[in-house]
């Protein structure tokens, strides 16, 4: 698929398959969507090897925007996006914003084919600066 | 410190951290999330299983290998920020490094580690017992004198506040409790120094 992919990380897999569920049903099915939340042992948390599996799971040539909720699943998923390494690495961007209302306005922006970087700027408008 | 015995090293790490997991994890449950001492028993048994395998490795492979296993299995925040150290470690350190290029790459390390949790000395984190650290071996400290520097450091950052990591939501109460991240690190400086001490 050409648009840009999004990849939701959350503390919580409930929250985080929760709003993929958002995504899904307002954005629809055409844009590369995955999500992980967990520390994969049960408890809240996020995994690097998750994050980066999520990631490959929404791969796109377009680039892939990263929505997370709190501080662990931003250091992690940064760490994701640096052991998948260049070239790639530079394809993939985790936004500064709030992870529901993010996720489905960046999956809006890039279902109508928008750019990576038009995707990450949409998100990043629901941050206050 | 062509004596280093890497798989002797790992396995030293690895007990100290699982005899000390319950106590990471109370100090965590005060002020964090209280998964610490599991999630670096978790780590630390996981490089332990593949100790003979990194131990045959260069010193610089071995240590980064170390370190992706860390970010692979530690899970949390920890993970990638001692994941990272290692790496960073691995990156710059020579294959039979003397003090000074210990402590320089050591050095780059901690920069590599702050930069992954933007975070500074001073925000009651791993980073205020690694410096002190650093500061000690520039130092020319000896190995039982930058343990017990790491212990103080550790204690240090009873009074502060946090200002990184889950222990930040909590504000002015994080203040009275002892970083975990700041614990772990003191502990494995000291078997480090253990069992480095003579060849350093």
């Amino acid at each position: 698929m050409s648009n840009v992919g999004i990849v939701i990380v959350s503390h919580s897999p409930l929250v985080a398959e929760g709003t993929a569920d958002m995504v899904r049903q307002m954005v629809g099915d055409e844009v590369p969507l995955a999500w992980c939340g967990g520390n994969g042992h049960g408890g809240l948390g996020t995994s690097v090897e998750a994050i980066m599996a999520a990631i490959e799971k929404a791969w796109s040539e377009a680039g892939v925007a990263i929505l997370v909720d709190l501080g662990g699943a931003e250091t992690n998923s940064e760490m994701a996006v640096e052991m998948i390494g260049e070239p790639r690495a530079q394809k993939i961007v985790v936004c500064n914003a709030p992870i529901v209302e993010g996720a489905v306005m960046a999956a809006t922006e890039a279902s109508g084919g928008a750019s990576l970087k038009e995707v990450v700027a949409t998100a990043h408008e629901l941050s206050p600066s | 410190m062509a004596a280093l015995d890497l798989a002797r090293l790992i396995k030293a790490a690895a007990d100290t951290v699982a005899a000390h997991a319950e106590e990471l994890t109370a100090l965590d449950q005060a002020i964090g999330d209280g998964d610490h001492g599991l999630n670096m028993k978790r780590g630390f048994e996981a490089v332990r299983a593949d100790a003979d395998a990194f131990s045959v490795k260069p010193l610089p492979e071995a240590l980064k290998a170390i370190g992706t296993k860390l970010v692979m299995t530690v899970g949390g925040a920890s993970g990638p920020l001692f994941g990272t150290l290692f790496m960073a470690l691995g990156k710059e350190i020579p294959a039979d490094p003397d003090r000074a290029s210990l402590t320089a790459a050591f050095g780059k390390a901690i920069e590599a580690v702050a930069a992954r949790g933007k975070s500074q000395v001073g925000q009651k984190t791993m980073l205020d017992v690694l410096q002190p650290v650093h500061d000690a071996l520039a130092g020319g400290k000896t190995a039982a004198e930058i343990a017990d520097i790491a212990d103080a450091a550790a204690e240090a950052t009873v009074p502060m506040k946090a200002l990184r990591g889950r222990a930040s939501f909590l504000g002015e109460r994080s203040i009275g409790h002892m970083d975990a991240g700041a614990r772990s690190t003191a502990l494995l400086v000291r078997t480090v120094g253990q069992n480095i001490g003579a060849a350093a």
